[in-house]
């Protein structure tokens, strides 16, 4: 379970990254060792699901270097990945417990062998999410939270060495975000995984995380929750005044605007206080 | 009903008839395992529309070869092959493919019009290729329709795994390493293979019959994907081989036999399948709670 020669599970060295011309955000160092829990905070358009598709090689760096587990590039099963929700339409040929079957060999061609260890690992895996008793559903006929459940399973499988999960929690109620948020906590204690998770409201992951790293329209910033969610901080990220609140224990963030209204910023919520974002569209086809 | 009865089933020496037409059962078999297997991927797919502009082209292709005197089968070949690479290229996000195959589905057809125009054959022949036809199938040609049938077969055997995980959950496949364009474009020259063979029993026009009509059943009453496949098989084999032996009797073209089989197997499983679903639906699936993210609640402290 510990990385082989030392290597951290993820490093990024001098990394930027420009898509359709506008630069989403350059010079990012950070280093992930084994159990590490990074949180990925900012507002839509600052590159969040970006890190992720450059760190799956999806996506070119315009500088620098992304090394997984020492090596520059991901490994198949050492990467788990959790897709921002897409939701499976009914009819589709499918149950729980194929798609969490292609985490373990969809790779690999021809069909698949029924043998009794491979249904003892997908059944192991649905119910490490609490999806076990839905295991033989069709997928479309699930909802949104056991959907996510099913597609947790589906990521920890394969006994990923990295995780990488963009924004799991969107649109689950509180049950579901529990059960999912404890699922890959409790797979990262267990097995030493670095977990990167993607999320536009920290609050339910606060306590779990060790590091933020927060991407804002003026640059980004690294450190541990205390350090980086803070009004200088934030108010320095966004260049405008950002007041960071603690109230019980959850973190709101609320930015003036100056004419007496509030927004609601990332680490809470999503805003539209991005005068950057539609110029992203534009470019090469 | 009366009155064309004698037209629509004549079963006097039928015995003689299934003996000499053994060729084109077997042909119809085999088209059903291959419009079965495939036709899952199809559903998988969302390409539906596809499997129709495909088969106009297609028969372009056919029709063309039988005005130069070539192989009519190698003719549908090129012709699918053809559609199927420009709407795999070119089509990759499902508006645009939508669209391109609108543009070339009449222009297929309209070519496809204008070589049978030309054709100075039989008529039936011409007829034939749109509508569909029980050629007494000579043995050669019975051999390639097999040939390509088991190229089509082994092919869909080879790539199930990664071509399902790529059809239904594109992102994560994608993320896995898998190469999804070219999984996409293999999917598409099998698709032109399976068009192209098929079109020689059901015609350019109903190909969809054996391609969609059977899969889309079996959907509706099952979803493993090996048990989809099956009973998809199932249907189109029964609808292939039960329209042939109808239309054996007749003096009508296949098609008509081999989609009504089909659509009435199509009616029966969604029957089946909206009471199943009535009887055993969602357990533990209340509707999630709409998280704040959406604007209303932007302000409001959690």
């Amino acid at each position: 379970m510990i990385p082989a020669a030392d290597a951290p599970t993820l490093e990024l060295r001098d990394a930027s990254l420009a898509l359709g011309g506008r630069e989403l955000w350059s010079d990012l160092d950070l280093q992930l060792r084994a159990g590490a829990f990074l949180a990925v905070l900012g507002p839509n358009g600052a590159g969040k699901s970006s890190l992720i598709r450059a760190i799956l090689g999806e996506v070119r760096l315009r500088a620098g270097s992304i090394r997984i587990l020492g090596a520059a590039r991901s490994v198949g099963t050492d990467v788990g990945y959790i897709p921002q929700q897409r939701l499976f339409d009914r009819g589709v040929g499918l149950r729980a417990r194929d798609l969490v079957g292609f985490g373990l060999d969809g790779h690999r061609l021809g069909l698949p062998v029924p043998t009794r260890e491979r249904r003892g690992r997908i059944d192991e895996a649905l119910a490490r999410t609490g999806a076990e008793s839905f295991a033989d559903a069709p997928m479309g006929s699930l909802s949104g939270g056991e959907q996510q459940r099913v597609r947790i399973a589906q990521a920890l499988i394969s006994r990923p060495r990295l995780l990488l999960c963009d924004e799991p929690l969107l649109s689950l109620d509180p049950g579901h975000q529990v059960a999912v948020t404890e699922a890959i906590d409790d797979y990262r204690r267990e097995t030493g995984a670095a977990v990167v998770f993607v999320t536009h409201d920290v609050n339910p992951i606060l306590d779990r995380i060790d590091q933020v790293l927060y991407l804002g329209p003026r640059g980004h910033r690294l450190g541990v929750p205390r350090d980086v969610l803070t009004t200088d901080v934030l108010s320095d990220l966004y260049d405008v005044h950002v007041d960071v609140l603690d109230v019980h224990g959850r973190i709101i963030v609320v930015a003036g605007t100056g004419d007496g209204d509030h927004l609601v910023l990332p680490a809470h919520s999503e805003s539209t206080e991005h005068p950057a974002s539609p110029v992203g569209r534009q470019g090469t086809a | 009903m009366t009155v064309d009865l004698s037209q629509l089933f004549e079963f006097s020496d039928y015995g003689a008839l299934v003996a000499l037409l053994g060729n084109s059962i077997i042909a119809g078999a085999v088209l059903g395992i291959v419009g079965g297997v495939v036709g899952y991927f199809v559903m998988a797919r969302d390409l539906a529309f596809a499997v129709h502009g495909i088969s106009e082209l297609s028969f372009a292709g056919a029709s063309a070869a039988l005005l130069i005197g070539a192989n009519v089968l190698v003719g549908s070949m090129v012709g699918s092959i053809l559609a199927a690479l420009l709407i795999g290229v070119l089509g990759v996000r499902a508006r645009d493919r939508n669209s391109i195959i609108g543009v070339l589905m009449p222009f297929g057809l309209g070519l496809g019009i204008l070589f049978l125009a030309l054709y100075p054959g039989r008529a039936s022949n011409k007829f034939g290729l749109l509508t569909g036809q029980i050629v007494a199938v000579d043995s050669p040609e019975l051999g390639s329709l097999i040939a390509v049938s088991v190229v089509v077969l082994i092919a869909v055997a080879i790539l199930w795994r990664p071509l399902l995980f790529a059809s239904v959950d594109e992102e994560v496949a994608r993320a896995r390493g898998l190469p999804v364009g070219a999984l996409s474009i293999g999917f598409m020259l099998i698709l032109g293979l399976a068009t192209a063979v098929s079109i020689h029993l059901v015609g350019a026009l109903l190909v969809l019959s054996l391609l969609v009509t059977p899969a889309a059943a079996a959907l509706r009453v099952a979803s493993a994907p090996l048990a989809v496949t099956g009973l998809s098989v199932l249907f189109a084999v029964i609808s292939s081989v039960g329209g042939i032996m109808l239309a054996l009797g007749s003096s009508i073209p296949i098609s008509p036999y081999v989609t009504t089989i089909s659509f009435a197997i199509y009616l029966a499983c969604r029957i089946i399948g909206s009471r199943r679903s009535r009887s055993t639906s969602s357990v533990g699936t209340a509707p999630s709670v709409q998280s704040p993210a959406h604007s209303s609640d932007l302000h409001s402290v959690r």
